[in-house]
C-alpha cells in the first residue's frame, strides 16, 4: 500500500452556488454501470460519470463540472460537504479516485465504509468542520494553481489560507497510512493470536461452527 | 458501568487489539454477492492466498442477474455476466457454497443471509455490501465492508476496524394505520439527517420495536446505513428466537441460554439518545435525492433549506407547495433488501386485491429471494400482482439501482420500496420516491402518490 506521510496539490471543491455539497454518495463518485469488468482498474474513465460528462453515454466533458475547469482537472484533493461516500460500499469508489490522482479529501464526515476503503488504499480522510472545510475552498477557488492546500499527516495539519488546521485520524489509521502497511499481510503475520482465540472461541460457542 | 449489546458483541470477537487501539475482530460467516464478493476473492488468489475457512463463507448472485422468467447467465446488464462466472468459478476454488442463478435458494444477500439461517444472534458476519445492517434485526453483529476488507477475512477469519461508538434509537407507541417499519426510519432519517449517526452503531430499541415482526425489523435495520450508521442492532427476543429455529444453517437445539444475555444492561451509556413518539409518525415518501428529504404522505413539497436542496428539486422537477399527495407517477416498483420479503408482498397484494393500475403505469414487482417468491405463489400473491396489472419477476436486486440494464427512463417519476433516491440510482435522470410497499401499491393504483387509505374511504 503507498504510504501517505504529506501531500500538497491542487484541491477541487465539489460545491453547488459555491456551497460544499452535502451527502455526496459512492453512486454519484461511480455509478454502477461503469463497472463493467472484475477488476480494481480501469475505473478513472466512470469517476464522477454522471456530472463530468454532457450526456450519459457520450464522453464530452460537462464544463460547470469542477475536474474539467483549468487547474482542477489535475486536483489531487477534493473538499467536499458532509456525509461525502455514503451509500453503497463500492470501493470502486476509491479505487477510481485513487486512479484519478486523488490522495487526499477534506469533508465534516464522511461514509463509514468509505472512509474504512480510503484508509486500506491509502487515502487520507481529513476531517474538519463545516466552516473550515468552506473556508478552504473559498480560498481554493481564488487561485487554484497558487492556492494549494498542504496535508501533513504525521502533524495532523492542514495548511491553507495561511493558517494551520488542526485535525485528527485514528491512531491505527494514521500508523497505517503512515507506515503505508498491507493489512493483510499485517494480520496474517500474528495467525497465532487468531489460532488461540479461534480455540477459546469454538470451546465458549460451539454452536456458531458451521459443519 | 454496564455494556451496550454492541459493546458485548464486539468483546465476544475481539482477538487483538494494536498498538494504534484497532481491534482485529473475527468474523463468524462471511456472505457475498457477485458484484463486489468477485473482485474480493480475485484479489485474494492473486495474491496466491487461500479461504482460511471455507464453511464459514457463501457466495449468492443478486446484483448483476436478470430477473426475467426463464434467465441464465446472460444479463441485461453491461458486463454483468462476468461477475457471474467468476464469482461462480472462484467460488469453486476455493471451495464455497454458492446459491446460485437458478438455485432453489437464491435471493439477495441479506435475505439469503436471514433465510438460511447464516445470520444468528451472537455471530459476527461481514458482507462486502452497505446493506448488511440488515442482520442487525437479529442480533448479529453485521458489518458492510469494502471489497479488499473481505478479501482480508477471506485470509484471515478476522476483520480489522475501529471501534465505533454506539447510539440509540427508541421507539414508542402504538403505529398509526398504514405506517410501517419503513416510515419509521423514513421518519428518523428526516428528522436526524442523512449523515445523523456519523459512523456510530445504532440500537434500535422501545416497546414499537418489540411488537414489530421480525422481517419489519429487518427493514428498520436495512437503512440505517442511509442515516450514516456503522450498523444497526436489535437485542434478540422470543420473536428472533422462533423466526430463527429450524433454518438450515441454525444449531439445534438453539443456545438460548447464551442467547438471552444478548441485551444492552440497563446502565449502559450511550453516546447519544433518541426518542421517537412512534404514534405520531404518518405514512412517509421522500422528495428529493438524498433519504433525508422526506414528508409525511400529507404534506407538501418543501421550501429548498439549501443549495443541495434546490437542486434536489430541480431533478425532481418539483416546486416548494406541490401537494405530495397529488404527485403522477410513472411507474411503480416493489423490491430490493429493504421491503421485498413475504410480509411487504402481503400487505402490497391486499391494497391491490381486486385493483388495478392506473393505464400508463409501468409497475414491478421483484420478490427478494426465491423462497419468498414460492411462498408467495402457494398463496396466490403472483396472480394478485399480475391481475392487477404488475410485472411478476425472478427475484433478485433489479431496479433498486442502474448499472447499464433496465430503467424506467430519464425523467419518469417512480415510486419505490426500495432505499435510495439518489440522482441517478435507478438510471440518468430517473426521479425516485421512497415509500413503503403498501404506499407503492396505492399509488400504483392511483396514478398518483397516494396514502392506501385513499383506497379504503
Amino acid at each position: 500500500m503507498r504510504a501517505f506521510v504529506k501531500h500538497q496539490g491542487i484541491a477541487a471543491p465539489l460545491t453547488e452556488a459555491g456551497v460544499l455539497r452535502r451527502n455526496i454518495d459512492t453512486d454519484a463518485i461511480i455509478p454502477s454501470r461503469e463497472m463493467k469488468r472484475v477488476s480494481k482498474t480501469s475505473l478513472v474513465q466512470g469517476l464522477f460519470s454522471n456530472w463530468r460528462y454532457l450526456t450519459p453515454d457520450s464522453r464530452e466533458p460537462n464544463p460547470n463540472f469542477v475536474l474539467n475547469q483549468g487547474a482542477f482537472s489535475k486536483a489531487t484533493l477534493l473538499i467536499a460537504g458532509e456525509n461525502f461516500g455514503c451509500g453503497s460500499s463500492r470501493e470502486q469508489a476509491v479505487w477510481a479516485l485513487a486512479e484519478f490522482g486523488i490522495r487526499a479529501i477534506i469533508a465534516p464526515s464522511f461514509g463509514a465504509i468509505f472512509a474504512r476503503n480510503c484508509v486500506t488504499n491509502g487515502l487520507l480522510t481529513v476531517v474538519l468542520e463545516a466552516e473550515t472545510a468552506q473556508q478552504i475552498s473559498d480560498w481554493v477557488q481564488l487561485n487554484p494553481r497558487e492556492h494549494q492546500p498542504l496535508i501533513d499527516l504525521e502533524q495532523g495539519q492542514v495548511t491553507a489560507f495561511n493558517r494551520h488546521l488542526e485535525f485528527k485520524t485514528p491512531p491505527a489509521e494514521r500508523l497505517c497510512l503512515l507506515r503505508g502497511l498491507d493489512h493483510i499481510e499485517r494480520t496474517l503475520s500474528e495467525h497465532r493470536h487468531i489460532d488461540d482465540f479461534e480455540r477459546r472461541y469454538f470451546e465458549a460457542y460451539p454452536w456458531t461452527v458451521l459443519r | 458501568m454496564g455494556q451496550t449489546l454492541f459493546d458485548k458483541l464486539w468483546e465476544r470477537h475481539l482477538v487483538d487489539t494494536d498498538e494504534g487501539g484497532e481491534s482485529l475482530l473475527y468474523v463468524d460467516r462471511l456472505c457475498m454477492h457477485e458484484r463486489t464478493g468477485s473482485i474480493a476473492m480475485q484479489l485474494l488468489m492473486d495474491r496466491g492466498l487461500s479461504v482460511r475457512r471455507p464453511r464459514q463463507a457463501f457466495c449468492v448472485m443478486d446484483h448483476t442477474l436478470d430477473t426475467f422468467p426463464g434467465r441464465g447467465d446472460q444479463t441485461r446488464i453491461p458486463g454483468g455476466e462476468a461477475f457471474i462466472v467468476s464469482t461462480r468459478n472462484s467460488a469453486q476454488s476455493l471451495g464455497l457454497t454458492v446459491f446460485d442463478v437458478n438455485d432453489a435458494d437464491q435471493g439477495i444477500s441479506h435475505l439469503v443471509s436471514a433465510e438460511q439461517g447464516f445470520a444468528l444472534p451472537g455471530v459476527s458476519l461481514v458482507c462486502p455490501d452497505s446493506h448488511t445492517c440488515t442482520l442487525g434485526a437479529v442480533g448479529a453483529l453485521a458489518i458492510g465492508v469494502g471489497a479488499s476488507q473481505i478479501e482480508h477475512a477471506l485470509a484471515t477469519s478476522c476483520i480489522r476496524l475501529a471501534k465505533p461508538q454506539v447510539m440509540r434509537v427508541s421507539f414508542e407507541g402504538q403505529l398509526a394505520p398504514w405506517v410501517t417499519a419503513k416510515d419509521m426510519v423514513l421518519h428518523v432519517i428526516a428528522e436526524e439527517g442523512a449523515a445523523a449517526a456519523r459512523g456510530a452503531a445504532v440500537e434500535y430499541s422501545g416497546s414499537t420495536v418489540e411488537h414489530l415482526p421480525v422481517e419489519a425489523r429487518f427493514t428498520l435495520c436495512n437503512m440505517a446505513v442511509e442515516f450514516s450508521a456503522f450498523t444497526a442492532l436489535i437485542a434478540p427476543d422470543e420473536k428472533t428466537f422462533e423466526y430463527v429455529a429450524g433454518r438450515p444453517r441454525a444449531p439445534a437445539p438453539l443456545p438460548l441460554d447464551d442467547w438471552r444475555k444478548l441485551q444492552s444492561d440497563t446502565d449502559a451509556e450511550f453516546l447519544r439518545e433518541i426518542r421517537v413518539d412512534a404514534s405520531a409518525i404518518r405514512p412517509r415518501v421522500t422528495w428529493g435525492t438524498s433519504p433525508e428529504h422526506g414528508v409525511s404522505i400529507h404534506d407538501r413539497v418543501p421550501e429548498p433549506a439549501n443549495a443541495d436542496a434546490q437542486r434536489a428539486l430541480d431533478y425532481m422537477g418539483l416546486t416548494p407547495g406541490l401537494r405530495m399527495q397529488e404527485l403522477a407517477i410513472d411507474a411503480a416498483f416493489i423490491g430490493s433488501c429493504t421491503n421485498s420479503r413475504l410480509s411487504d408482498l402481503r400487505a402490497a397484494a391486499d391494497i391491490l386485491l381486486g385493483r388495478r393500475v392506473a393505464p400508463g403505469i409501468a409497475a414491478v414487482c421483484v420478490p427478494g429471494s426465491t423462497s419468498v417468491k414460492r411462498a408467495a405463489e402457494v398463496e396466490g400473491i403472483d396472480q394478485i400482482f399480475l391481475d392487477a396489472g404488475f410485472e411478476w419477476r425472478e427475484s433478485g436486486c433489479s431496479m433498486c439501482f442502474y448499472a447499464g440494464g433496465e430503467s424506467f427512463g430519464a425523467g419518469k417519476r417512480v415510486i419505490t420500496s426500495t432505499n435510495r433516491n439518489f440522482e441517478g440510482r435507478q438510471g440518468p435522470g430517473v426521479r425516485s420516491h421512497l415509500a413503503s410497499p403498501e404506499l407503492v401499491a396505492a399509488s400504483a393504483v392511483r396514478g398518483r402518490i397516494s396514502s392506501p387509505d385513499m383506497l379504503f374511504t
